[in-house]
Protein backbone atom coordinates (compact mmCIF):
# COMPACT_ATOMS: atom_id res chain seq x y z
CA UNK A 1 0.00 0.00 0.00
CA UNK A 2 1.06 3.67 -1.09
CA UNK A 3 1.64 5.52 2.42
CA UNK A 4 0.95 9.33 2.86
CA UNK A 5 3.58 11.01 5.38
CA UNK A 6 2.88 13.77 3.21
CA UNK A 7 -0.86 13.30 2.90
CA UNK A 8 -1.67 16.04 4.71
CA UNK A 9 0.68 18.82 4.89
CA UNK A 10 0.29 21.96 6.48
CA UNK A 11 1.14 25.43 5.63
CA UNK A 12 4.80 26.87 6.45
CA UNK A 13 6.45 23.40 6.34
CA UNK A 14 5.03 21.42 9.26
CA UNK A 15 4.15 18.03 8.41
CA UNK A 16 1.30 16.29 10.00
CA UNK A 17 2.38 12.72 10.63
CA UNK A 18 -0.19 10.13 9.59
CA UNK A 19 0.21 6.23 9.53
CA UNK A 20 -2.96 5.87 7.24
CA UNK A 21 -2.60 4.04 3.79
CA UNK A 22 -3.80 6.75 1.13
CA UNK A 23 -6.06 3.75 -0.06
CA UNK A 24 -7.73 3.58 3.45
CA UNK A 25 -8.12 8.13 3.32
CA UNK A 26 -9.56 7.70 0.21
CA UNK A 27 -12.31 4.98 1.80
CA UNK A 28 -13.51 6.98 4.46
CA UNK A 29 -13.50 10.46 2.08
CA UNK A 30 -10.59 12.10 3.48
CA UNK A 31 -8.93 12.77 -0.02
CA UNK A 32 -11.77 12.65 -2.85
CA UNK A 33 -10.96 10.79 -4.84
CA UNK A 34 -10.50 13.03 -8.52
CA UNK A 35 -12.85 10.98 -10.69
CA UNK A 36 -15.67 11.87 -8.05
CA UNK A 37 -15.04 16.15 -7.60
CA UNK A 38 -17.69 18.14 -9.83
CA UNK A 39 -16.24 19.74 -12.89
CA UNK A 40 -17.67 23.38 -11.81
CA UNK A 41 -15.31 22.95 -8.50
CA UNK A 42 -12.38 22.05 -10.59
CA UNK A 43 -12.70 24.76 -12.93
CA UNK A 44 -12.32 27.30 -9.42
CA UNK A 45 -9.64 24.88 -8.18
CA UNK A 46 -7.94 26.10 -12.01
CA UNK A 47 -8.81 29.53 -11.23
CA UNK A 48 -6.33 29.50 -7.44
CA UNK A 49 -3.63 26.67 -9.81
CA UNK A 50 -3.26 30.05 -12.30
CA UNK A 51 -3.08 32.79 -9.59
CA UNK A 52 -0.46 30.50 -8.14
CA UNK A 53 1.57 30.62 -11.56
CA UNK A 54 1.14 34.55 -12.21
CA UNK A 55 2.54 34.43 -8.94
CA UNK A 56 4.93 31.78 -7.55
CA UNK A 57 7.04 34.57 -5.47
CA UNK A 58 4.12 35.31 -3.27
CA UNK A 59 3.41 33.79 0.01
CA UNK A 60 0.07 31.92 -0.46
CA UNK A 61 -1.89 30.71 2.13
CA UNK A 62 -4.32 27.79 1.71
CA UNK A 63 -6.30 29.90 2.92
CA UNK A 64 -5.79 32.52 0.23
CA UNK A 65 -6.14 29.99 -2.28
CA UNK A 66 -9.22 28.39 -0.99
CA UNK A 67 -10.94 32.23 -1.06
CA UNK A 68 -10.01 31.79 -4.69
CA UNK A 69 -11.78 28.45 -5.23
CA UNK A 70 -14.79 29.05 -2.76
CA UNK A 71 -13.86 26.02 -0.69
CA UNK A 72 -12.89 26.13 2.97
CA UNK A 73 -8.82 25.59 3.20
CA UNK A 74 -9.19 21.61 4.50
CA UNK A 75 -11.20 20.49 1.41
CA UNK A 76 -9.43 23.15 -0.74
CA UNK A 77 -5.86 21.31 0.36
CA UNK A 78 -7.64 17.70 -0.72
CA UNK A 79 -9.28 18.85 -3.92
CA UNK A 80 -6.32 20.21 -4.88
CA UNK A 81 -4.22 17.59 -4.55
CA UNK A 82 -6.43 15.10 -6.00
CA UNK A 83 -7.01 17.20 -8.62
CA UNK A 84 -3.61 18.09 -9.70
CA UNK A 85 -1.68 14.90 -7.98
CA UNK A 86 0.15 17.15 -5.84
CA UNK A 87 -0.46 19.23 -2.36
CA UNK A 88 -0.89 23.02 -3.03
CA UNK A 89 2.32 23.72 -1.26
CA UNK A 90 4.61 21.21 -3.51
CA UNK A 91 2.62 22.89 -6.35
CA UNK A 92 4.01 26.35 -5.37
CA UNK A 93 7.17 25.03 -4.97
CA UNK A 94 7.61 23.30 -8.16
CA UNK A 95 7.01 26.43 -9.72
CA UNK A 96 9.11 28.72 -7.43
CA UNK A 97 12.36 26.09 -8.67
CA UNK A 98 11.05 26.39 -12.36
CA UNK A 99 11.24 30.43 -11.96
CA UNK A 100 14.49 30.19 -10.26
CA UNK A 101 16.07 27.49 -13.22
CA UNK A 102 14.53 30.15 -15.53
CA UNK A 103 16.36 33.09 -13.66
CA UNK A 104 19.74 31.78 -13.53
CA UNK A 105 19.64 30.69 -17.00
CA UNK A 106 18.05 33.77 -18.51
CA UNK A 107 19.30 36.75 -16.06
CA UNK A 108 22.59 37.51 -14.95
CA UNK A 109 20.70 37.89 -11.06
CA UNK A 110 22.80 37.18 -8.48
CA UNK A 111 21.95 33.66 -6.51
CA UNK A 112 20.43 35.99 -3.55
CA UNK A 113 18.59 38.22 -6.27
CA UNK A 114 16.90 34.90 -7.58
CA UNK A 115 16.27 33.52 -3.94
CA UNK A 116 14.27 36.79 -3.00
CA UNK A 117 12.80 37.26 -6.50
CA UNK A 118 11.11 34.16 -6.71
CA UNK A 119 9.76 33.98 -2.89
CA UNK A 120 12.33 32.69 -0.24
CA UNK A 121 13.12 34.33 2.62
CA UNK A 122 16.42 32.71 3.39
CA UNK A 123 19.74 32.05 0.66
CA UNK A 124 20.09 29.25 2.72
CA UNK A 125 16.73 27.67 2.58
CA UNK A 126 16.85 28.08 -1.45
CA UNK A 127 20.02 26.27 -2.46
CA UNK A 128 19.31 23.52 -0.12
CA UNK A 129 15.83 23.58 -1.19
CA UNK A 130 16.98 23.95 -4.86
CA UNK A 131 19.90 21.53 -4.58
CA UNK A 132 17.35 17.98 -2.85
CA UNK A 133 15.24 19.09 -6.14
CA UNK A 134 17.02 19.63 -9.48
CA UNK A 135 20.37 17.25 -7.96
CA UNK A 136 22.32 20.66 -8.94
CA UNK A 137 23.43 23.94 -6.89
CA UNK A 138 22.24 26.97 -8.47
CA UNK A 139 25.55 27.78 -9.44
CA UNK A 140 26.22 24.54 -10.81
CA UNK A 141 22.80 24.73 -12.67
CA UNK A 142 23.38 28.08 -14.06
CA UNK A 143 26.46 26.81 -15.71
CA UNK A 144 25.15 23.70 -17.18
CA UNK A 145 22.17 25.54 -18.80
CA UNK A 146 23.87 28.68 -20.00
CA UNK A 147 26.39 26.08 -21.49
CA UNK A 148 23.85 23.75 -23.28
CA UNK A 149 22.10 26.72 -25.40
CA UNK A 150 18.38 26.34 -25.52
CA UNK A 151 16.04 27.49 -28.85
CA UNK A 152 12.80 27.25 -26.40
CA UNK A 153 12.58 31.03 -27.38
CA UNK A 154 10.90 29.88 -30.05
CA UNK A 155 7.95 28.68 -27.83
CA UNK A 156 4.89 30.54 -25.92
CA UNK A 157 6.48 31.42 -22.39
CA UNK A 158 3.89 29.88 -20.18
CA UNK A 159 4.01 26.29 -21.99
CA UNK A 160 7.82 26.51 -21.47
CA UNK A 161 7.55 27.46 -17.57
CA UNK A 162 5.04 24.48 -17.05
CA UNK A 163 6.96 22.04 -18.94
CA UNK A 164 10.38 22.77 -17.11
CA UNK A 165 8.51 22.60 -13.70
CA UNK A 166 9.70 19.84 -11.44
CA UNK A 167 7.99 16.66 -11.37
CA UNK A 168 7.94 16.73 -7.62
CA UNK A 169 5.83 13.08 -6.69
CA UNK A 170 6.93 13.03 -3.28
CA UNK A 171 7.89 15.64 -0.57
CA UNK A 172 10.78 17.05 -0.76
CA UNK A 173 11.34 15.99 2.71
CA UNK A 174 10.62 12.47 1.53
CA UNK A 175 13.21 12.87 -1.45
CA UNK A 176 15.99 13.89 0.87
CA UNK A 177 15.00 11.04 3.38
CA UNK A 178 15.95 8.83 0.49
CA UNK A 179 19.23 10.46 -0.75
CA UNK A 180 20.36 10.33 2.80
CA UNK A 181 19.13 6.69 3.16
CA UNK A 182 21.38 6.21 -0.25
CA UNK A 183 17.86 4.16 -1.49
CA UNK A 184 14.73 4.75 -4.06
CA UNK A 185 12.93 2.24 -2.65
CA UNK A 186 9.19 3.48 -1.33
CA UNK A 187 9.06 4.19 2.13
CA UNK A 188 7.14 1.13 4.41
CA UNK A 189 5.33 2.25 7.17
CA UNK A 190 4.64 5.79 8.78
CA UNK A 191 5.91 9.14 8.44
CA UNK A 192 9.16 10.51 9.32
CA UNK B 1 -6.49 27.79 -50.84
CA UNK B 2 -7.50 24.32 -51.21
CA UNK B 3 -5.82 22.00 -48.99
CA UNK B 4 -5.21 22.52 -45.27
CA UNK B 5 -6.50 22.52 -41.83
CA UNK B 6 -9.81 23.22 -41.90
CA UNK B 7 -11.52 22.42 -37.96
CA UNK B 8 -10.06 22.30 -34.90
CA UNK B 9 -12.48 21.18 -32.00
CA UNK B 10 -12.68 22.06 -28.67
CA UNK B 11 -14.23 20.87 -25.73
CA UNK B 12 -16.27 22.95 -23.93
CA UNK B 13 -18.88 22.41 -20.90
CA UNK B 14 -22.10 24.36 -22.28
CA UNK B 15 -22.09 25.78 -26.28
CA UNK B 16 -24.23 28.94 -25.52
CA UNK B 17 -22.22 29.83 -22.99
CA UNK B 18 -19.11 28.76 -25.11
CA UNK B 19 -20.73 30.77 -28.47
CA UNK B 20 -21.29 33.97 -25.93
CA UNK B 21 -17.68 34.03 -25.05
CA UNK B 22 -15.72 33.41 -28.50
CA UNK B 23 -18.47 35.82 -30.31
CA UNK B 24 -19.24 38.76 -27.90
CA UNK B 25 -16.19 38.40 -26.19
CA UNK B 26 -13.54 37.87 -28.54
CA UNK B 27 -15.55 38.95 -31.43
CA UNK B 28 -15.46 35.55 -33.57
CA UNK B 29 -18.30 34.79 -35.77
CA UNK B 30 -20.12 31.97 -36.75
CA UNK B 31 -19.72 29.35 -39.18
CA UNK B 32 -21.71 26.82 -38.63
CA UNK B 33 -24.55 26.11 -36.35
CA UNK B 34 -26.86 22.95 -36.82
CA UNK B 35 -28.07 20.60 -34.98
CA UNK B 36 -30.71 18.11 -33.93
CA UNK B 37 -32.14 17.14 -30.67
CA UNK B 38 -29.04 16.89 -27.77
CA UNK B 39 -26.50 16.45 -30.98
CA UNK B 40 -24.83 20.02 -32.00
CA UNK B 41 -22.18 21.03 -34.31
CA UNK B 42 -20.98 24.27 -33.65
CA UNK B 43 -18.03 25.82 -35.15
CA UNK B 44 -16.68 30.10 -35.19
CA UNK B 45 -14.16 31.70 -37.51
CA UNK B 46 -11.88 34.39 -36.41
CA UNK B 47 -13.02 37.03 -38.54
CA UNK B 48 -9.55 37.21 -40.72
CA UNK B 49 -9.37 33.74 -41.11
CA UNK B 50 -12.01 32.54 -43.00
CA UNK B 51 -9.87 29.37 -44.06
CA UNK B 52 -10.36 28.43 -40.49
CA UNK B 53 -13.03 27.38 -37.84
CA UNK B 54 -12.75 26.32 -34.70
CA UNK B 55 -15.57 23.86 -33.02
CA UNK B 56 -17.29 24.59 -29.87
CA UNK B 57 -18.28 20.98 -28.77
CA UNK B 58 -19.67 19.23 -26.53
CA UNK B 59 -17.91 15.44 -25.31
CA UNK B 60 -21.39 13.55 -25.45
CA UNK B 61 -22.70 10.02 -25.93
CA UNK B 62 -23.05 8.51 -28.67
CA UNK B 63 -19.79 10.03 -29.76
CA UNK B 64 -18.05 9.32 -26.32
CA UNK B 65 -19.78 7.07 -23.81
CA UNK B 66 -21.22 9.02 -21.16
CA UNK B 67 -18.51 8.48 -18.36
CA UNK B 68 -15.71 9.23 -20.74
CA UNK B 69 -17.85 12.25 -21.89
CA UNK B 70 -17.77 13.38 -17.71
CA UNK B 71 -13.72 12.78 -17.65
CA UNK B 72 -13.36 15.33 -20.57
CA UNK B 73 -15.48 18.06 -19.34
CA UNK B 74 -13.18 17.64 -15.78
CA UNK B 75 -10.06 17.23 -18.03
CA UNK B 76 -10.95 20.56 -19.46
CA UNK B 77 -12.19 22.28 -16.34
CA UNK B 78 -8.74 21.37 -14.57
CA UNK B 79 -6.54 23.17 -17.75
CA UNK B 80 -5.66 19.96 -19.12
CA UNK B 81 -6.12 20.63 -22.57
CA UNK B 82 -3.45 21.55 -24.91
CA UNK B 83 -2.28 24.99 -25.85
CA UNK B 84 -3.51 27.28 -27.82
CA UNK B 85 -2.45 30.60 -29.35
CA UNK B 86 -3.74 33.90 -30.86
CA UNK B 87 -1.51 35.83 -32.47
CA UNK B 88 -2.63 40.00 -32.48
CA UNK B 89 -0.90 42.81 -33.43
CA UNK B 90 -1.12 44.23 -30.44
CA UNK B 91 -1.14 42.42 -27.48
CA UNK B 92 -1.65 45.06 -25.12
CA UNK B 93 -4.69 46.67 -26.95
CA UNK B 94 -6.11 43.18 -27.12
CA UNK B 95 -5.53 42.54 -23.31
CA UNK B 96 -7.48 45.93 -22.84
CA UNK B 97 -10.15 45.66 -25.55
CA UNK B 98 -11.01 41.38 -24.02
CA UNK B 99 -10.75 42.29 -20.29
CA UNK B 100 -12.83 45.26 -21.05
CA UNK B 101 -15.37 42.61 -22.45
CA UNK B 102 -14.98 40.81 -19.41
CA UNK B 103 -12.40 37.62 -20.58
CA UNK B 104 -10.82 36.07 -17.64
CA UNK B 105 -6.68 36.82 -17.84
CA UNK B 106 -4.75 34.64 -16.20
CA UNK B 107 -1.43 36.72 -16.82
CA UNK B 108 -1.50 40.16 -17.73
CA UNK B 109 0.96 41.72 -20.81
CA UNK B 110 4.33 40.62 -20.10
CA UNK B 111 7.72 41.85 -22.57
CA UNK B 112 9.76 39.49 -23.43
CA UNK B 113 12.39 38.21 -25.75
CA UNK B 114 11.29 40.38 -28.47
CA UNK B 115 7.76 39.94 -27.89
CA UNK B 116 4.60 40.98 -25.74
CA UNK B 117 2.33 37.94 -24.52
CA UNK B 118 -0.68 37.42 -22.37
CA UNK B 119 -2.99 34.44 -21.48
CA UNK B 120 -6.83 34.09 -20.42
CA UNK B 121 -9.50 30.81 -20.29
CA UNK B 122 -12.58 30.35 -21.72
CA UNK B 123 -15.33 29.65 -19.86
CA UNK B 124 -14.51 26.45 -19.96
CA UNK B 125 -10.79 26.32 -18.31
CA UNK B 126 -9.45 26.25 -21.97
CA UNK B 127 -6.53 28.09 -21.91
CA UNK B 128 -4.70 30.72 -24.84
CA UNK B 129 -1.87 32.40 -25.06
CA UNK B 130 -2.14 35.78 -26.62
CA UNK B 131 1.08 36.88 -28.52
CA UNK B 132 1.93 39.81 -30.41
CA UNK B 133 3.29 38.74 -33.94
CA UNK B 134 7.24 39.19 -34.28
Amino acid sequence: LETVPEAIEKWGGRVLSLTLPTAMLKLVGMIPRAVDLDPALLRRLLRAKDRIDVASHMAWTVADLAKISGVSSAYFARSFRAAFGVPPHRYLLTRRIERARALLRDTDLSIIDIAFQTGWDSLGTFGRTFRDITGESPTALRGIEQSAGHRLDAVPHCFVSDANRPDLTIAVSEKRRRAADGRNAPVKGGAS
Amino acid sequence: MTEGVQVVGLYVRDQDEALAFYVEKLGFRVHTDVGNEDYRWLTVQHPDQPSFQLGLFRPQPPSVDAETAKQLDRMVAKGAMPPLVMVVDDCRAAHQRYSGAGVEFIQEPVERFGSVDASFRDPSGNGWKLVEAR
